[in-house]
C-alpha cells in the first residue's frame, strides 16, 4: 500500500518537473526574437522535459503494472536525433543570413554549410558576399 | 578463429546494441528473445557492413559510461540555468555569441559525439563544422565571457572524449 503511495507521489513530482520545463521552453520560444536564440528554448523540452515525463511513465508502470522499459528507448532515440534537427535549423539560419554572420574558422577556408559550388550561390545568396 | 569472428561480427558493439534494443522493444527478457536479438544483430550488421567498411577505433567503454553520467548531470544543471535565463533576462540584455572551437579530435565518431553533447546541453547549440573538419561552430545563448565557455567545452568534454576514442 505505502509503496503505491510513494510511487504516486514520485509520478506527480516528475510530471510537474517535466511540464514545468516544457512551459519554460515554450515561453522561451515565444519570447526570444531572433531565430538563433529561439533555437535554444526547445532544447530544454527535448532533454529534461521529456526525460521527466518518461521517468514518470516508467515509475507508474512499475508501481501499478508489470513494468515497461520502452521509455529508455524513446529517450535514447530522442537524444540521438534531436541534435540533428537543431543542427539543420542552425544551418538554414546561417544560409538565410537571419543571424549574425559566424566568424571565419581559424584553420580552414570556410564553414561546410557555406561551402557551396559557384553555380548554386545565386540560388540562395549568402549575406556576406 | 579471429578471422571468422571478424567475418561474423563486422561491428561487434553494434551487434550487442541491436540485441539490447530488440530486448527493450519486446519488453520481456527471456533466452529466446536474446537469441533472436543476437541473430538480428548479426544479420543487420552483415547486411549493412558494405556501406560502413571501416570499423571505428577502440572505445573505452568504462570511460564512456562515466562520460554519460557527467553529461546527464550537466544537462540537468544547464537546464535550470537556461530556464532561469529564459524567465529573468529581457531580450535586449541577452548576449548571444558564436564560439569557434578548434578541434583536436580527428575521428568522425568522436566529433559527432562532441557536437551532440554540445547541442544536448541547453544554452549551447553546435551549428556547423568547418569544411575540412578542424573547427566546430557553436552558438551560445547568453554569455559574458565566450573564452570561458570555450575552455569549458575543451576541458570538460573534448579532453574526456580524447581518452574514450583511442
Amino acid at each position: 500500500m505505502s509503496f503505491e503511495i510513494i510511487g504516486t507521489y514520485l509520478v506527480g513530482i516528475c510530471l510537474l518537473i517535466g511540464s514545468g520545463f516544457a512551459l519554460v521552453g515554450t515561453i522561451g520560444l515565444l519570447k526570444f526574437n531572433d531565430p538563433m536564440t529561439r533555437l535554444h528554448a526547445p532544447t530544454k523540452v527535448g532533454t529534461i522535459g521529456i526525460g521527466a515525463l518518461l521517468l514518470a511513465s516508467m515509475i507508474h508502470s512499475y508501481t501499478y503494472g508489470d513494468g515497461s522499459m520502452h521509455e529508455l528507448l524513446i529517450m535514447a532515440f530522442l537524444f540521438v536525433t534531436a541534435p540533428i534537427s537543431a543542427n539543420f535549423i542552425a544551418k538554414v539560419n546561417i544560409h538565410k543570413g537571419s543571424c549574425e554572420t559566424p566568424p571565419a574558422p581559424p584553420r580552414d577556408d570556410t564553414w561546410s554549410t557555406l561551402n557551396v559550388p559557384e553555380a548554386d550561390r545565386t540560388l540562395f545568396p549568402v549575406e556576406e558576399e | 578463429m579471429t578471422r571468422f569472428f571478424h567475418w561474423l561480427f563486422p561491428h561487434p558493439l553494434l551487434t550487442v546494441l541491436l540485441a539490447l534494443v530488440w530486448i527493450l522493444l519486446q519488453n520481456n527478457f527471456s533466452a529466446g528473445m536474446v537469441v533472436y536479438g543476437v541473430i538480428l544483430g548479426i544479420v543487420i550488421t552483415k547486411g549493412t557492413a558494405v556501406w560502413w567498411p571501416e570499423r571505428p577505433g577502440n572505445i573505452n567503454l568504462a570511460r564512456m559510461f562515466s562520460y554519460s553520467i557527467i553529461v546527464l548531470w550537466d544537462i540537468m544543471i544547464a537546464n535550470i540555468q537556461v530556464a532561469w535565463i529564459v524567465i529573468s533576462v529581457p531580450n535586449n540584455k541577452l548576449k548571444p555569441a558564436w564560439i569557434v572551437v578548434p578541434l583536436d579530435l580527428v575521428q568522425p565518431e568522436a566529433i559527432t559525439v562532441l557536437a551532440g553533447t554540445i547541442t544536448l546541453t541547453p544554452g549551447t547549440v553546435s551549428a556547423d563544422l568547418s569544411d575540412e573538419g578542424h573547427s566546430l561552430l557553436v552558438h551560445v545563448l547568453h554569455t559574458d565571457d565566450p573564452q570561458a565557455d570555450l575552455d569549458e567545452i575543451k576541458q570538460r568534454y573534448e579532453r574526456r572524449l580524447k581518452e574514450i576514442f583511442l
